[in-house]
């Protein structure tokens, strides 16, 4: 039996899928040119950031997130703490909005998540702007925007999987 | 059942509650870090134990991932030698056609050059050391743009020193410990990079954002750039030697001047560390401190050494003439004769 459990443990829907979206981040960091254009780097961690709020809120998913978001500071270089605090932001949106997210469509959830994901990376744009007095590329942002937002499938995945696991939380 | 009889109706409000501190917790403690972060700074301290011992631990990671794609890379370049030799053939003999007359003038150049530099006793910048490296991560993302390469310390490597493709400059070192640097790229939001325009001179600091083509900032001067310009390290400062080249000067569609990076041209798998030390740091400054001032020209006439301090009478207005010099004061007269330019008439003769 694979997606009606009903207990949740935390190996299950937080253990396994960080390491997916860790060995992901790894994959798509490799030095690799297909004719002659680089890889897109995609913010795998920001689905899982999504559907963790939504599937229940937990005391665990915080750090896990945090965790993840000092992981893709220390592997892209970037300022320590900038992409757990985007992360979390995410998180923090999608949990305060979990009552109005209940029911909805795959469409409407898709929406959600471009929203947050919008949210967080223009907080990233703001806290790199304060950091090193500079404006970011907003061409760039937005590639990096898209290339995530096309991951909601992910997300939706895990909610599927893991929403209905835990009986206090339908 | 009701609710109220539910026992795991009651557990759910405290938990949400419970995760909505913890998730604020996380989120303060991750501000804070974020906030303590000084990593603009470019400095071996700032760099930090956590970023020093996860690129250690990236370092080789990265090459076990990176090989599938380097020896799919190497297998197409052998096919695609194997099947373009003939046009790669003639394409090489023609330029080699070309490489000849420039040799050819390149020696003439060094020639007279070398017979300039004798003529004119100039001192010129030591040959620099350099170190081949192959780069195992990439990061492409708008807030950082940086590179682990698989050298590092063991190899006199250190922060601050440049990093070239054979293309041109790719950026330079902002971390490194036992086997993998970090080399921030000229495209990230954070580098700045004094450069010069070749056909100008005209100096600017290339500032990236992330994107691929950095921006030209502070440029000075009429018309100082023109498309297509090359631009070069101006080596102010003592960053980078001068002279690197860093790619072509192109107007971005948002009206600023960008630069197209020659590193760009190929992928960057190898790169060359330069263990390049600032010349500025290569004298001696202790001793040059200690110099002191050369002696007085013999036979020349001096100022007289300052007489003993003496109360002075008090006077109800000073007079402008006693502000012109003795005549026996000779050269020293001399001197402070252009300080009096408001007598129209020469009366301070």
């Amino acid at each position: 039996m694979t997606g009606g459990a009903r207990t949740l443990e935390p190996w299950r829907w937080l253990g396994i899928p960080m390491l997916q979206v860790i060995i992901a981040t790894l994959l798509f960091a490799m030095p690799i040119r297909i004719w002659g254009l680089g890889l897109p780097e995609p913010v795998f961690a920001l689905p899982l950031a999504f559907a963790w709020a939504v599937i229940r809120p937990s005391m665990l998913a915080p750090f896990c997130v945090a965790l993840l978001g000092f992981f893709l500071d220390l592997l892209w270089g970037g300022p320590l703490g900038l992409w757990a605090v985007c992360l979390l932001i995410a998180y923090g949106g999608a949990l305060a909005g979990r009552a109005l997210m209940a029911g909805q469509g795959r469409g409407a959830m898709w929406g959600w998540y471009g929203l947050l994901t919008a949210v967080a990376m223009g907080a990233g744009f703001l806290f790199v702007m304060l950091d090193v007095r500079g404006m970011p590329s907003p061409l760039s942002v937005f590639w990096q925007f898209l290339a995530t937002v096309v991951l909601y499938p992910l997300a939706d995945r895990l909610i599927e999987r893991f929403e209905d696991a835990d009986v206090r939380f339908r | 059942m009701s609710l109220r009889d539910n026992p795991l109706g009651e557990l759910k409000v405290p938990l949400t509650w419970t995760a909505g501190i913890v998730f604020l917790v996380v989120l303060i403690a991750s501000g804070a870090i974020l906030l303590s972060d000084r990593r603009e700074a470019f400095e071996t301290d700032a760099y930090g134990r956590t970023r020093t011992a996860t690129d250690k631990a990236l370092g080789p990671v990265g090459e076990v991932l990176s090989a599938p794609g380097r020896w799919t890379g190497a297998g197409v370049e052998a096919i695609r030698g194997y099947f373009f030799a003939v046009s790669e053939n003639r394409r090489l003999k023609a330029e080699l056609k070309e490489m000849r007359q420039w040799r050819d003038v390149a020696i003439a150049l060094r020639d007279n050059n070398e017979r300039y530099r004798a003529l004119l006793g100039l001192k010129t910048d030591p040959p620099i050391p350099m170190v081949a490296a192959r780069i195992v991560t990439d990061s492409r993302g708008p807030f950082a743009n940086s590179r682990l390469a698989n050298i590092g310390k063991e190899a006199g490597v250190k922060i601050g020193h440049p990093v070239m493709s054979e293309n041109g400059l790719v950026g330079r070192v902002v971390g490194v410990t036992d086997g993998v640097s970090r080399v921030l790229l000229l495209t990230d939001v954070a580098s700045r990079t004094p450069v010069m325009i070749d056909r100008t001179n005209a100096r600017a600091i290339l500032t990236g954002d992330g994107g691929p083509n950095p921006r030209l900032e502070y440029l000075r001067g009429q018309d100082p750039v023109r498309d297509g310009d090359r631009v070069l390290t101006s080596g102010d400062g003592g960053l980078f030697p001068r002279g690197l080249p860093v790619g072509r000067a192109v107007k971005g569609l948002d009206g600023r001047w960008r630069v197209v990076l020659a590193s760009d041209r190929a992928p960057v798998d190898y790169v060359r560390i330069l263990l390049f030390e600032d010349f500025t740091q290569l004298a001696n400054r202790a001793e040059l401190n200690r110099t002191s001032a050369p002696p007085p020209t013999p036979g020349a006439t001096t100022l007289p050494p300052p007489a003993p301090a003496t109360p002075t009478p008090k006077t109800v207005a000073p007079a402008p003439r006693t502000a012109s010099p003795p005549a026996s004061q000779g050269m020293a007269s001399g001197a402070t004769q252009p300080a009096a330019p408001a007598s129209p008439n020469g009366a301070a003769r």
